[in-house]
């Protein structure tokens, strides 16, 4: 056995996602990414003397929803606290924070992997607090703190509402934890309550990250991976500090409980911190705030705007519709596509042929003309006539692209064209036996080659009969017939 | 001019029998005459009194009647006046410049009040003699050598030395009706959450409470009704209607039933102050209230609570005071250092303390021994304070256990904390207060007479009732008429 | 009832207050005097008590998602103790 395969890595994720509301989460401030530092402030996310919060009902409705689509339990109360501590980026010295009754109890994120298989993870708390200033460290060459002469500190993204979401130590890979980030990332962007990119830091995590032998019952010491700023860097970093810990046990050494900051650029990740110094928070209710009580009619309400979940599409797609991992995956990653997908479906019936056209030659025609399918001049219901009539055998395939590319450019219903242009495909037996018999006749080099055992010519002969029919020949009557004369 | 009260300033104003840049004229000279020896304003706004004078005054010649038209208003500087200095009292904040103003302030201006300056306190208003601020002193206007009473001692001296018609301050455990007591004025706290604390810079957020200081009840009721109400800006305001009080004053309070605490028996507090309460609540009998025995057997622990919420807040509240963003900043070889150096010549002593011991009470490990518990034993003082007005309509009871004392009289910190043994129940339970002039004693062997405060305190949102009440009993006893402050002759203008 | 001894070094650690040597001591007796007074709370029974929450019984107090006009960066950044262009200055974090 490797030395890899004696030891089951123990990943948790913890994430900070900022909601995406028209202001900060205490204050009138706008909420945007971008823009002149210190430009979006006011007394209030400056923390300065006699302002006070008042936190946004948008955000709260957010947290709910989100709370909701992962299966979390919503108490009837819950409170803002103060998480005390000082840093330069914090306005107050304190984050509004919370701590022990947070808007949402419990809940887990269902998630898959490329191969289809489903998983879920639980979820120790999802809660609500204040996001901080961004501090830029100068003079050390690197932009990092250590070796930093003095930081510059902005407080545009100050007291932006963020989502801090923490999974129990419930994943076992880096692929895995890949996988739990895209399901949660799709659910919420599926909710429309941020926008969750990592590229913008509307969302962000870290990953603690231990290793234990297969049969130990004990978990082993954990260290905490920050500064991934990709899912691809997550992935890369998870591997490569799993890879660190089994190493490390395996020669004999122990892991130390520290944080460990992820260099992107070398792969590697160094030690920020040789020992844990323990926060003492000071965790007591916030005093400027008042307790929220969340009815049961609140919940029900926000619970009736959630619409189909990712990972319920998900399993639509795969189990009912028999649609592979991939492109099921591929289809839901766009709303408007899942959708635009449904509504061929609904009519159709047929998913399999409609996940082809959808990802196969419609999204090449969108790629390269960009505009999406959704907003293209193909409808779902022209489209649902199309596959109708490759199913139907009266059209071919190579017409059926024909005929979607005109429609690409707004022909309008397939139906109506092939009716109108006579382009349904040749199925009489007779008719195709006569082209290939004309294509036999005029290539007897050809037809020598293949019975000498160049079976790859072929392709060349069941071209020659398409050209011959003008692409309308039954392409399988074709192959059948060439075959059998072919043997002769 | 000086004389005038608030209200009657207002009318004259309103009526166009004077004006209000004449007004503001006679009161910032009378600041220049005596608050040379008062010590009452950090500032003087001359410039913005003017002009805002003049707004009020074209304001009034438009048509429009204010509700306080022209009343010159000192303001405590922990509020928040948009581009005035506000300091706190405290080195920290010794050159901030606000750039906003606070809801209550801004609510007085509207309704035409002037301000005159910005006033003393005990800085960020810890204490109870004015004596903790580090930008100033400030003098009971009755006698030189004694202390006005904290934290709102400047606003306090201010009114009282006739340097303006309303003060503004701030009380978390007495800071408005001890220094009202000391000085001889009314001085009110409303409910808690009655006022919006935007813009007040924050000491104990669950404690604090803006209020006026006044010559009247009816004063201090005109202010009230202009700067209570909800505001979106405090999520800690009470949205429910404010009934006016400035139309509740009454002249008999026959059928009120006062409470007298037994807890808060006087005969400790010596003879003369003995007498001066127990007279004091003879006349509530003699204007037809019933006198009842009330008990809150849990008020004893007040002080012990208080010291633990209100340091335990104000811990935090004054951690934004690290030299990022404005304000003192001291420097040094990192952030680190930075804000231990910063907050150590920032802040004075008592400031310190209070952090230090807030900052104790939160840790971990004495969480829930001090500041859970002390929550707890905050909500008996309220159940008690309940079952108090399930017999009774008002509490009657000292506003201090003595007259203003002299400097340096209480040098260590806990028998200055004594002084707010009367007042901190009613704040922590959240309880609309006042302190109204009862009498008059020469403390001693001292010279001048000075003011005593009886302290009346009504359920939550009763403030109508409780101004009724104490006008009645002002008209009745008009004990403040009855010694002007020695500063010399306010000269006629 | 004896004075307690808090760790008055490490609490003014937390507090980000540098103290002197004669600071901590006198803090530390007159914090301590403090603390014998406050332990007198340990004789009320408040095991069956809530802990008060708010004074006044208020709940849900939050406001609508629309934007407020905030401060101008000029104004801001003029009573910075210490600026660089349009961004707050600090000495170096030491990474903790």
């Amino acid at each position: 056995m490797s030395a890899r395969e004696k030891y089951v890595p123990v990943i948790g994720i913890e994430c900070h996602v900022e909601l995406k509301t028209a202001t900060k989460m205490f204050c009138g401030c706008p909420n945007e990414f971008g823009g002149e530092p210190n430009t979006k402030v006011c007394p209030v996310c400056l923390g300065m003397p006699g302002a006070l919060p008042v936190p946004n009902a948008a955000a709260i409705e957010h947290m709910i929803a989100a709370g909701l689509a992962f299966g979390a339990d919503i108490p009837a109360f819950s409170k803002f606290d103060r998480k005390n501590y000082f840093y330069p980026d914090m306005p107050k010295d304190y984050q509004i924070s919370q701590y022990d009754m947070p808007l949402t109890q419990g809940g887990e994120v269902r998630y898959w992997l490329d191969d289809g298989t489903i998983k879920s993870c639980r979820l120790t708390r999802i809660h609500l607090e204040e996001d901080t200033g961004k501090s830029t460290h100068a003079g050390s060459g690197d932009g990092r703190i250590a070796g930093s002469a003095y930081s510059l500190i902005d407080f545009n993204r100050a007291g932006v509402p963020l989502m801090e979401c923490v999974s129990e130590p419930e994943i076992h890979s880096a692929q895995d934890a890949v996988a739990y980030l895209e399901a949660l990332r799709r659910t919420l962007l599926a909710l429309g309550v941020s926008d969750v990119k990592m590229e913008e830091g509307s969302l962000r995590c870290d990953a603690n990250v231990s290793v234990r032998l297969a049969d130990a019952k004990e978990l082993g010491t954990k260290t905490e991976i920050k500064n991934m700023n990709s899912f691809r860097s997550v992935g890369r970093a998870i591997e490569s500090e799993i890879e660190r810990q089994i190493a490390l046990l395996e020669s004999g050494g122990r892991v130390v409980q520290e944080t460990r900051g992820w260099d992107e650029a070398n792969g590697v990740s160094v030690s920020m911190r040789s020992k844990e110094e323990a926060h003492d928070y000071r965790y007591f209710p916030d005093p400027d705030l008042v307790p929220l009580e969340i009815s049961r009619e609140d919940v029900e309400r926000i619970r009736g705007t959630l619409g189909e979940l990712p990972w319920q599409r998900y399993e639509r797609y795969t189990a009912e519709y028999g649609i592979g991992p991939k492109p099921a995956t591929q289809l839901l990653d766009n709303l408007s596509l899942a959708r635009y997908f449904d509504r061929i479906v609904a009519i159709s019936a047929n998913p399999q042929q409609s996940a082809n056209f959808v990802l196969g030659d419609l999204s090449r025609l969108a790629n390269e003309n960009g505009i999406a399918i959704a907003d293209s001049k193909v409808s779902p219901e022209h489209l649902a006539e199309l596959i109708a009539l490759v199913e139907a055998k009266t059209i071919n395939s190579k017409i059926a692209k024909e005929l979607l590319a005109r429609m690409w450019e707004g022909a309008g219903s397939p139906k109506a064209l092939v009716e109108g242009e006579g382009l349904a495909q040749t199925s009489d037996p007779a008719a195709i036996e006569g082209f290939v018999d004309d294509v036999l006749a005029a290539n007897p080099g050809v037809v020598a080659d293949y019975r000498a055992g160049k079976t790859n010519v072929g392709g060349f002969l069941v071209g020659q009969v398409m050209k011959a029919s003008r692409g309308k020949a039954d392409p399988a009557l074709v192959n059948a017939l060439l075959a059998r004369k072919l043997q002769g | 001019m000086v004389e005038l009260l608030g209200a009657q300033i207002a009318r004259g104003v309103n009526a166009r029998e004077v004006s209000a840049r004449e007004v503001a004229e006679a009161f910032l000279a009378r600041a220049v005459a005596v608050d040379g020896r008062v010590g009452a304003y950090l500032t003087l706004l001359a410039e913005r009194a003017r002009a805002a004078a003049a707004r009020v005054a074209a304001r009034v010649a438009a048509g429009e009647q204010l509700p306080l038209a022209g009343v010159p208003v000192a303001v405590k500087d922990n509020m928040c006046l948009e581009g005035t200095r506000t300091t706190c009292g405290s080195r920290i904040l010794e050159g901030w410049i606000a750039p906003y103003t606070a809801t209550a302030v801004a609510r007085l201006i509207e309704a035409g009040a002037v301000p005159i300056g910005k006033t003393n306190l005990d800085e960020f208003a810890m204490g109870s003699s004015c004596e903790n601020s580090a930008l100033g002193v400030t003098r009971n206007p009755y006698d030189l050598e004694r202390v006005p009473g904290g934290s709102s001692g400047g606003s306090a001296a201010a009114v009282a030395a006739r340097e303006a018609a309303i003060g503004l301050g701030s009380d978390t455990g007495g800071s408005i009706r001890e220094p009202g007591a000391f000085c001889n004025l009314v001085g009110f706290k409303p409910t808690y959450g009655r006022v919006s604390r935007y813009g007040l810079i924050a000491f104990a957020s669950s404690l604090d409470q803006i209020g006026p200081l006044t010559r009247s009840v009816e004063d201090a009721a005109l202010a009230y009704d202009v700067m209570s109400g909800f505001d979106p800006m405090d999520a800690t305001s009470i949205d429910r209607p404010v009934e006016p009080a400035a139309t509740g004053l009454r002249t008999d309070i026959g059928g009120l039933r006062i409470g007298l605490v037994r807890q808060f028996d006087t005969q400790g507090l010596g003879e003369e102050i003995d007498e001066a309460y127990d007279r004091a609540y003879h006349d509530l009998q003699a204007l037809g209230a019933e006198l009842v025995d009330v008990t809150l057997p849990t008020a004893d622990y007040g002080l012990a609570t208080y010291y633990l919420i209100a340091p335990a807040e104000c811990s935090s509240n004054l951690a934004r005071f690290d030299g990022v963003r404005y304000g003192l900043r001291v420097d040094g070889a990192d952030v680190r250092e930075m804000y231990d150096r910063t907050r150590a010549a920032g802040f004075g002593p008592e400031v310190k303390r209070r952090i230090l011991i807030g900052t104790y009470a939160l840790s971990s490990g004495y969480y829930d021994a001090y500041y859970v518990r002390a929550q707890k034993a905050r909500t008996l003082i309220a159940r008690d304070f309940d079952a108090a007005f399930a017999q009774c309509d008002l509490i009657a009871c000292p506003a201090a256990s003595s007259p203003a004392f002299r400097f340096n009289a209480k040098s260590d910190p806990y028998s200055m904390y004594l002084m707010d043994y009367y007042t901190i129940p009613m704040s922590l339970a959240g309880l609309p207060a006042l302190s109204v002039p009862c009498g008059w004693v020469t403390p001693d062997g001292g010279s001048a007479p000075m003011p005593l405060g009886l302290q009346l305190c009504a359920p939550l949102f009763g403030e109508r009732l409780l101004l009724g009440a104490a006008h009645a009993y002002e008209r009745l006893t008009r004990h403040a008429d009855a010694h002007k402050p020695a500063l010399g002759e306010v000269a006629p203008t | 009832m004896s004075s307690e001894k808090i760790d008055v070094r490490y609490v003014a650690e937390l507090a980000r207050i540098a103290l002197t040597d004669e600071e901590v001591d006198r803090f530390g007796e007159q914090l301590g005097d403090l603390l014998a007074h406050v332990n007198a709370l340990a004789e009320l029974d408040t095991n069956a008590v809530p802990a008060t929450a708010q004074v006044i019984e208020s709940r849900n107090v939050t406001r609508e998602d629309s934007v407020r006009p905030g401060l101008e960066r000029e104004v801001v950044l003029a009573q910075a103790p210490s600026r660089q262009g349009a961004f707050f200055r600090v000495p170096r974090i030491i990474a903790e």
